[in-house]
Order: C-alpha cells, then sequence, then structure tokens
C-alpha cells in the first residue's frame, strides 16, 4: 500500500485552490541499477479528483512525471466544507485515494 | 501562482530591469516555486508516525527519548543540537542522539543501523525521524549551546576540520565555504565561517533533494562534502561530523531554521 497524499484545499471567492502532494518512486524505465539491469518501469498512470463525489478533474500521466508529484488545481464552485478526493492508479495496478475539506 | 504574477509582471519591464536579475534570483524563484509542494513534508508524516510506533525488540516508542529539552519534547529541540548530553558523556547531533534513543528505548542495534547505507532499512527511517523532528523547530533561530566544556571543545575540534587541507585535490571545508560570493558553476555558497543568514547553510538541512528525491539529513550532507573532496567517508554519527556541525551550528547563531528545506 502507498503512502498517504498530502492534500490542501483552499476556498478564495467562488474558487478552490488544491494543492496535492503524492508519494510514488515515478520510475521511469530508463535507469539502469548498480548491476546493469534495467529498473522496470513503475509510475501513476491515472490521477482523478472529485468533489462532493463528482469528478471534477482526470489525468493520464507518464513516466515523465517527477518522482513524489506535485499537482495543483483550481475547482470552480467550490467552497469550505466541500469534500475534495484525489485518487490516482500505477502502472502495476497500485490505487490510493485520499480525502480532504475545503477550508 | 503568486510567482507567476511576479514573472510576468517582469517581463513587461524595460530590458534594463530584466538584465539585472541575477542567476541567484532565478535560484531563488525556482526555489520558490518547489517550496510550495516540498515532498518534504511526505516524510514528515512518515517521521511522526514512526516517533509514535512501538518498534524495535523491546516493542517501545520514541516518545520518552530526550532530545535535550527533556523526555519527549521536540519542539525547540532541533535548533539547540548539537550538545551536550549527561547520560551518554557525549556531544550529540540530532542523528547520533536518534540513535541513543533508538537503541536504549527500543532496543535496535545503533551500530547496525551506523553502517547500513543512506536511504536503506533503518536509514530510510532516520531521514524520516529528522524530516518531522525538524519541522518540529522551524521558524525557530538556531541556538546552540556553549556552555559545557565538551561543546566548546567540539567547536574548537570543528574549526579546525573545517579549515584542514588533504586529499588528492588539497581541499578544505573552507576552500569552498570560506569566502563570501563563491559557487560553484550557478550555485551560490555560504560562507560557513560566519551566520550566512536566515534559511542558509545550516539553518537549512536538512533538506529535500529534488535530484535525488531523498531527504537528506546532516549526517549525510556532510559525508557528501567529504565525497566532494575526495576524503574518505567520515562514518555515520562520527566525532568529526558532529564537531563540524557544532561549528557551523555556533557560527549560524540566530538565523531562522527552515528545515527541513528543499534543494535542487
Amino acid at each position: 500500500m502507498a503512502d498517504p497524499m498530502r492534500i490542501r484545499a483552499q476556498a478564495a471567492g467562488d474558487k478552490a485552490t488544491v494543492r496535492v502532494l503524492m508519494a510514488h518512486e515515478m520510475e521511469s524505465g530508463q535507469r539502469k541499477d548498480a548491476a546493469g539491469k534495467t529498473i522496470p518501469a513503475w509510475y501513476i498512470n491515472e490521477v482523478s479528483a472529485a468533489l462532493n463525489g463528482k469528478v471534477v478533474l482526470t489525468a493520464e500521466w507518464g513516466p515523465s512525471v517527477s518522482k513524489n508529484p506535485f499537482l495543483q488545481f483550481v475547482i470552480k464552485g467550490a467552497k469550505a466544507g466541500d469534500k475534495v478526493q484525489v485518487s490516482w492508479t500505477d502502472n502495476k495496478g497500485d490505487k490510493r485515494s485520499d480525502e480532504a475539506t475545503v477550508s | 501562482m503568486k510567482h507567476w504574477s511576479w514573472v510576468a509582471a517582469l517581463a513587461l519591464l524595460p530590458g534594463l530591469a530584466c538584465a539585472q536579475k541575477t542567476a541567484a534570483d532565478s535560484i531563488a524563484e525556482y526555489r520558490a516555486l518547489l517550496a510550495d509542494g516540498n515532498p518534504a513534508e511526505l516524510f514528515e508524516a512518515k517521521g511522526e508516525d514512526l516517533w509514535k510506533a512501538k518498534r524495535g525488540p523491546k516493542n517501545a516508542s520514541l516518545e520518552r527519548c530526550d532530545l535535550g529539552q527533556g523526555a519527549g519534547v521536540v519542539k525547540g529541540a532541533f535548533v539547540r543540537l548539537p550538545r551536550w548530553f549527561a547520560d551518554t558523556q557525549r556531544v550529540q547531533d540530532l542523528e547520533s542522539r536518534l540513535l541513543t534513543c533508538m537503541s536504549t528505548l527500543q532496543g535496535l542495534d545503533a551500530e547496525a543501523i551506523a553502517k547500513t547505507p543512506f536511504g536503506k532499512g533503518e536509514q530510510a527511517n532516520m531521514e524520516a525521524l529528522v524530516a518531522w523532528i525538524s519541522a518540529e523547530s522551524r521558524g525557530q533561530r538556531m541556538q546552540l549551546p556553549q556552555v559545557h566544556a565538551a561543546e566548546q571543545r567540539m567547536y574548537e575540534l570543528g574549526k579546525r576540520a573545517f579549515f584542514f587541507r588533504g586529499g588528492p585535490m588539497d581541499f578544505s571545508c573552507a576552500s569552498c565555504h570560506g569566502e563570501d560570493g563563491k559557487r560553484i558553476r550557478l550555485q551560490d555558497l555560504p560562507n560557513l565561517t560566519k551566520n550566512p543568514g536566515d534559511g542558509v547553510g545550516f539553518a537549512a538541512w536538512p533538506a529535500y533533494r529534488v535530484s535525488s528525491g531523498e531527504l537528506w539529513g546532516m549526517q549525510r550532507r556532510l559525508n557528501d562534502c567529504y565525497r566532494q573532496q575526495r576524503f574518505p567517508y567520515p562514518g555515520y554519527a562520527s566525532e568529526v561530523t558532529i564537531a563540524l556541525a557544532v561549528y557551523m551550528g555556533v557560527n549560524a547563531k540566530g538565523a531562522e531554521s527552515i528545515a527541513p528545506a528543499i534543494k535542487r
């Protein structure tokens, strides 16, 4: 099981800025280990975010995204008390989902 | 977002103003952008859990560990380390103190942990612990004690180690960090013989290294300094690394700690 994400969601006016920090190796599949063997690719390939259960963002990611990725986006119409849920799936099928409340 | 609008505003200024933007400004800008999503936070969360988790042969947590401010007090401990500890009769930095606590409280093998490569096994846990403990003192000012004779001795020892030249390139720490305004490529180097300022030098470690995606404690940072000088590795939690930390830490008195910071 992957480590939890850190999600911060702050409302300002009729928008909320969401900042997400994910814990993931994001191994590109291009690197080699000390023995010269290729390290297998292992990266997040699907990200989605939902506001009170309604999907507001989906993204397809690839091996070029950095280790421990940081994602920031703005949701229109979100207000304090709303729930923001962020989920990802990696290419090994591992999943992680975390929730935060807009403040 | 704030930073982007600032960049846009800058682009509108006449050419002269743009030309005055130095490499250091660009790096500061880059750091400010990164700091918003500093992955050190992930390590902090892990470290807090580790501090409270019952582990080791004695199945105990670190919550009774004395970091110098009394058993279990974490807030404010980081900016007062390294310091003298009566129970071990040694001057210890955060990491060597944690080794002591891990062996006395939890029954873990301190020697084995010291020999573990950085980022592996218990050393990975150490990274998380130093991230959380340093974060608990974020914003406080460095104030290492120099009361005990051993602390003063370690300062003198650290000063000598700092200026000691050797190795195939005849380097010392002072070769790069002994004057103002030095740099390696685009990287500004702090002058560690005096207080380099808030959040610079000693007051900016531990830090998350973007290039390796790992959190580096002071021990690992110093280990890498020795590698760059082509010196033999000093050994984890060895006396010379603690002495250097005392020297740099005392020099940085009054500087605001931003640890765990983020580095390229």
